[in-house]
């Protein structure tokens, strides 16, 4: 150390320098002097080297942590998607199912011969267009089937009607399951896919993809207002 | 069908949720389900068959008051090992959002989960500041149950999503049954609930008491459910306190025959019911209802049409209706037959039909109840072989 600022000494007697700046020179000598020297010292090996890497190791360190626990984070809510996205098809399953039941039993009904002729028609065209309705139609088919079915058996009557003729009494409790179950079902699917919609519309879902190319979930949306008569517990 | 209920409360501590658990459990078995319900339970209580323990449950000061919750380690392991020996068909949780088994389960469970909302708090700090760990927990559930339109209306507005309403149960059958006892008839009127807890309601009853003997001297009250005595009455006049009857904690038929007995039963509840269960009760052993004007209770009590609704917490209120109806008989007898025919609704073949239709509806297609193995890092890149 103090070779070396008599070297830098040394240089300056040699190459002699206007006056002002040679007095700034020796002015400034002292000042910088250790820092490179403790830089040069620090090449040369020995403890000055750990004292020299440690923050950057230690910096190293920190964002290995932190990418791992991102992506735990990122594959934890990929895992929490994938389990929204099975629910929703098991929901839309069970959904599809009690509407197609709905849908049978009506149709048996009305070609059983039980019901009156206009009845009868009105419900077998409800029921079969709901069948065979494509997917973008099948909300509004499935409504005026609810409609369809609410206007037949608006009255307890026609229901106990149905009920004394035989194999009626069964006829008449499939049809009350499934129309109580339509609406349940429906409000399980739409949850299912509120909770979905929610998740996906989060910023580290959204930035990171995570949804790959499942389509955004879709509320089913229908009437599914059951007939009075064949609701066992009347709304209040 | 193979089904699992978790109950979260301690199975030795009678409430309104555990009531409602044994009912339901009884009721599957008897259509010949196959049912283990799982439930916090000190080692020396007597268990039904159908109840695995899940271990004793600390008491913790939650929700107002102080509930006895299961959490930790042991507990997390034998929710799991529960699930795992039950291979169940569908489970159904009681009380998801309280820090206990339903919550537990909720983390350590996948395939159809079904749960019930009892209570409808408003929307607390806690339940703000737990959103982040619970969303992920009940995104789980497929299906939502909520005891009253008052519960699933805060659910809604909590928790978002929805919830099918079904009322809690009750075996109406019971109480219509039952006999009423002699020496509780004839003027009487009746309260069952905890002495103690300020939110049954007892110190309204009790400062409506004076104005109602002044007008009807002969008039009795009969308060079945435990607590201190003494100081029940201590805001009453010396005189007046022996037209009070303490029943004690009493058996469910005692109870069933207190309510055939009375001539009105009052349910003065502050707050915090979600439900009205004894209300359901009151009304099936035929008893004319007075009850506060809580949410819960003027549905379950059909907006005033199957009994009578007094503005809560106001004693003078509560003492002119309880002197109006126990001087009309025909009101009381009105009251009565609306009342009996209200409560089908609340009966287990209803309750229990509905119960199992979203079983059935939920278990459509799914795979059965399995403990959650979270998938593994190989397989969510795609490198697992399988």
């Amino acid at each position: 150390m103090t070779g070396r600022s008599a070297g830098s000494e040394g240089d300056a007697r040699r190459h002699p320098a206007p006056r002002g700046g040679r007095h700034h020179r020796q002015r400034r000598a002292p000042a910088p002097g250790p820092v490179p020297a403790l830089r040069r010292a620090g090449g040369q090996g020995g403890l000055p080297s750990t004292v020299a890497l440690r923050p950057v190791t230690e910096t190293l360190i920190w964002i290995a942590v932190a990418l791992v626990a991102i992506g735990l984070y990122l594959s934890w809510t990929a895992g929490r998607l994938d389990r929204l996205h099975t629910r929703i098809d098991a929901a839309r399953a069970a959904l599809d199912a009690q509407l197609l039941r709905r849908a049978s039993v009506t149709q048996e009904l009305a070609t059983s011969g039980v019901l009156d002729p206009a009845a009868s028609i009105v419900l077998y065209e409800a029921a079969h267009a709901a069948r065979q309705s494509e997917e973008e139609h099948r909300e509004v088919a499935e409504s005026e089937l609810s409609t369809a079915l609410r206007a037949v058996f608006g009255e307890t009557a026609q229901v106990e009607a149905v009920k004394e003729i035989p194999g009626g009494e069964e006829a008449a409790s499939e049809l009350a399951a499934a129309v109580r179950r339509v609406p349940m079902a429906r409000r399980f699917h739409n949850d299912a896919v509120r909770a979905a919609r929610a998740l996906r519309r989060h910023r580290t879902v959204r930035w990171f993809r995570l949804a790959g190319h499942a389509p955004f979930p879709l509320a089913f949306e229908m009437d599914d207002e059951p007939p009075v008569a064949l609701a066992d517990r009347p709304v209040s | 069908m193979k089904i699992g209920i978790v109950c979260p409360y301690s199975w030795d501590v009678p409430g309104g949720v555990q009531f409602h658990i044994r009912d339901l459990a009884e009721h599957l078995i008897g259509l010949g389900h196959q049912v283990s319900v799982l439930a916090p339970a000190d080692d020396e209580t007597p268990l039904p068959p159908y109840v695995v323990s899940a271990g004793r449950a600390v008491p913790v000061p939650y929700n107002g008051s102080v509930a006895r919750l299961n959490f930790g380690f042991l507990s997390a392991a034998r929710v799991r090992r529960w699930l795992h020996d039950g291979t169940f068909d569908v489970i159904h949780i009681h009380e998801p959002t309280s820090p206990s088994l339903g919550l537990l389960t909720c983390w350590a469970a996948q395939g159809p989960i079904v749960a019930t909302f009892h209570t409808s708090n408003p929307r607390s700090r806690a339940m703000i500041a737990a959103y982040p760990i619970l969303q992920p927990a009940l995104e789980k559930i497929s299906a939502r149950i909520a005891v009253s339109e008052y519960a699933r209306r805060t659910l809604v507005e909590h928790l978002g999503g929805d919830a099918v309403v079904i009322p809690n149960g009750v075996d109406v059958g019971f109480f219509d049954k039952a006999e009423p006892k002699v020496e509780w008839q004839g003027g009487t009127i009746g309260f069952i609930g905890r002495i103690d807890e300020p939110r049954k309601g007892l110190p309204v009853l009790m400062r409506a008491l004076p104005a109602i003997l002044a007008a009807r001297p002969e008039t009795r009250l009969l308060v079945a459910g435990r607590g201190d005595e003494e100081e029940a009455v201590a805001s009453l006049p010396e005189a007046m306190r022996e037209r009070v009857e303490f029943l004690g904690m009493v058996s469910d038929e005692d109870k069933a025959r207190l309510l055939r007995s009375v001539d009105v039963y009052v349910a003065p509840n502050t707050g915090g019911e979600s439900f009205g269960i004894i209300l359901v009760e009151a009304m099936s052993a035929g008893a004319p209802v007075l009850a506060s004007d809580l949410d819960a209770f003027a549905q379950v009590l059909d907006l005033g049409a199957a009994g009578e609704l007094f503005a809560n917490e106001d004693a003078e209120a509560l003492a002119s209706a309880a002197i109006r109806l126990l001087g009309d008989p025909e009101r009381r007898a009105e009251l009565s037959d609306r009342g009996r025919a209200h409560v089908r609704r609340f009966d287990w073949s209803t309750v229990g039909a509905d119960i199992l239709a979203v079983y059935e509806t939920v278990t459509d297609g799914a795979a059965s109840v399995a403990t959650d193995e979270r998938t593994g890092l190989r397989a969510r890149f795609g490198l697992a072989r399988d």
